[in-house]
């Protein structure tokens, strides 16, 4: 890699003519810009994950450290004997994994769907900028803030938590419920606190990119005496297919590392019926201190990302082909 | 935010308006019910944060709201007796670093790979741009026995590096391709004049990307300032903790004392709201560079 190679003859696109020529002997200089971010990134993250792979096929207990190769045994054990994080014993199946499938599905199809129809239904009315900001605020606040504020909207007491207090405003005989207390309701709590949080991305992103279709075409349907579903279901959507799969793309990826929420709100519980993947790797890593074991459940959440990402970059390459 | 095209509809009479406004009534009430989905919890958690705390325990805030018997004791209370004074200034003296250092040392790079031609700069600039899905979990363990071995978990300087690294490949992907986009005869003119890449960088391209550098910024000191996890983990001197590392322990040591909680709360979201309301444009120019191209 040491080896500066003639200018021009760079992989991809070289400048061309004479920036070309007038860069002689850069190939150094442009190591030395780079090198800062190499040696970060290489002590940072690329060594830390092939150390972390290799911990996951290790007993790893003492000091976070490999001692002792056990092949595939985290693994076997993660998803044939550890009912936090799978548990296929029972119908419905239950545990951390399973968890993160739910999350994966029904926060990414909550955000998207909410976003998408904010971005739409806002752009009719003239308070648009108005509406758009007030659900994009919770973007800006952390997850723990986010935690406080739905631990607080679903607290048992309903003299403190407006949602018990809003049912029995509806119907006097509501028995209150503790949302995030019951294993039946606390994923559904927790996930829709994250979906308020997060919803303001999706809009975002696809109101920017409703506000890119040409205003011509929506014209000329309207004369066409197209109602205003068609127009949604024939024109902007179909406009908007590529925006949805980069913002569900990003949205998956993120919620496959979900953390922060659920450690706040529920820890896990309770009895384990909210764990998610980064929880479980968390309490078994840092609070247990088995390394290897927290390591193959690293692996996993690596594991899953991996085709998202060849995704990514195979649309990376279509766009550039495009552009 | 971009603001809305509406000078565009014709004149219409008032008659042919107010029908057009009436039809449109679903949309008014769909989205006045968002609206208040996304804001009654805040304003909840907001107005109990000025309430005594007997008063909390006996009525719904939503009843307090006409009473004005307000107080701003909780806030001096979690500021003095449960030091969020102290993990305020910890939340800004992690931050501003871990926002700074990135932003150099991927200006830097990003450069590299915008205007120097050198051997495999593109394969490694698509490395790198790949390992912005590597879960952070997936580098936790070893980066903290490095730390443990450098012997800087007890300092500042680990929660730095590590927010330094994480943030790297989104950097140096997102002013990458803000630089790429700068004129090529201005580059090259100075090239012509001599100019040397240092002092095209400096004096050139990052006056020109103040926009792509701000947005950088304002993201990534927000992103710092609202994490949990990497503070968990390398901030392991008490005296440092942040504000989200504080408020958790608040919760685990008292419960549900909500007095405390939503003010500390209200005190960990200021300074992203600060920035928010004011820096807008930069916030959402970010996040759409950052993921549509």
């Amino acid at each position: 890699m040491s080896t500066p190679a003639a200018p021009g003859s760079v992989v991809g696109k070289p400048p061309p003519g004479r920036l070309a020529r007038l860069g002689r002997g850069s190939g150094w200089q442009g190591f030395f810009f780079i090198s800062p971010a190499l040696v970060l990134l290489g002590a940072l993250l690329v060594y830390p994950v092939v150390w972390t792979v290799r911990l996951s096929v290790d007993k790893g207990r003492r000091q976070l450290e490999p001692h002792e190769f056990v092949g595939l045994d985290n693994f076997k054990r993660l998803l044939t004997d550890d009912r936090r994080f799978l548990d296929l014993s029972e119908f419905p199946p239950s545990g951390a994994l399973i968890n993160n499938l739910r999350w994966i599905v029904l926060y990414t199809a909550l955000c998207v769907i909410l976003g998408l129809a904010i971005a739409v239904l806002a752009s009719r009315v003239r308070y648009e900028s108005l509406i758009k900001a007030v659900i994009f605020v919770p973007m800006a606040i952390s997850a723990t803030a986010v935690a406080m504020i739905w631990l607080f909207v679903y607290s048992p007491d309903p003299d403190q938590g407006v949602l018990n207090a809003a049912l029995q405003g509806i119907n006097s005989g509501f028995d209150p419920i503790s949302w995030v207390g019951r294993e039946g309701t606390v994923n559904y709590a927790i996930i829709f606190a994250y979906v308020w949080a997060s919803t303001g991305f999706a809009m975002v992103v696809l109101s920017a990119a409703l506000k890119g279709i040409s205003t011509e075409v929506i014209e000329a349907a309207r004369t066409d005496g197209a109602t205003d579903w068609a127009i949604f279901r024939r024109i902007q959507l179909p406009l908007l297919s590529l925006p949805i799969a980069v913002v569900t793309v990003w949205l998956i990826i993120n919620v496959i590392k979900v953390f922060d929420i659920v450690y706040v709100m529920s820890g896990g519980g309770p009895s384990g019926a909210s764990e998610v993947i980064a929880n479980r790797y968390f309490i078994e890593t840092f609070d247990g201190g088995k390394g290897g074991y927290g390591a193959a459940m690293a692996v996993i959440m690596l594991l899953m990302i991996i085709p998202i990402m060849a995704f990514n970059i195979r649309r990376f390459r279509s766009e550039a082909v495009t552009r | 935010m971009a603001v809305v095209e509406t000078a565009a509809t014709p004149r219409t009479t008032l008659s042919e308006r107010l029908v057009g406004w009436i039809s449109r009534t679903p949309v008014h009430i769909a989205l006045v019910v968002l609206a208040l989905i996304w804001l009654v919890p805040s304003v909840g958690l907001l107005v109990t944060s000025f309430r005594k705390r007997p008063d909390i325990a006996a009525s719904g805030w939503w009843e307090a709201i006409g009473d004005l018997d307000f107080t701003i004791k909780n806030y001096s209370s979690v500021l003095d007796a449960q030091n969020m004074a102290d993990a305020f200034l910890n939340s800004l003296f992690i931050a501003v670093p871990s926002t700074i250092l990135p932003l150099m040392i991927g200006a830097l790079a990003a450069f590299a790979f915008s205007w120097i031609a050198f051997p495999f700069r593109d394969t490694v600039f698509l490395a790198i741009v790949a390992l912005m899905v590597v879960p952070i979990q997936a580098a936790l363990i070893p980066v903290l026995k490095l730390f443990r071995e450098l012997d800087i978990t007890d300092s500042f300087i680990g929660i730095w590096l590590a927010h330094t690294g994480f943030a790297l490949p989104f950097a140096i992907f997102l002013l990458r391709n803000f630089f790429i986009t700068l004129p090529r005869d201005l580059i090259e003119a100075a090239r012509v004049d001599g100019a040397s890449n240092l002092h095209i960088f400096s004096r050139v391209v990052l006056p020109l990307s103040v926009p792509a550098l701000a947005s950088f910024a304002i993201f990534q000191f927000l992103w710092v300032w609202n994490d949990l996890l990497n503070a968990l983990i390398f901030v392991q001197n008490p005296d440092q903790r942040p504000l989200t590392v504080t408020i958790v322990n608040l919760q685990s040591a008292y419960g549900a004392e909500w007095h405390l909680l939503s003010a500390g709360s209200f005190i960990l979201m200021l300074l992203p709201l600060l920035v928010f309301f004011s820096l807008q444009r930069f916030f959402v120019q970010g996040l759409l560079s950052g993921s549509v191209k």
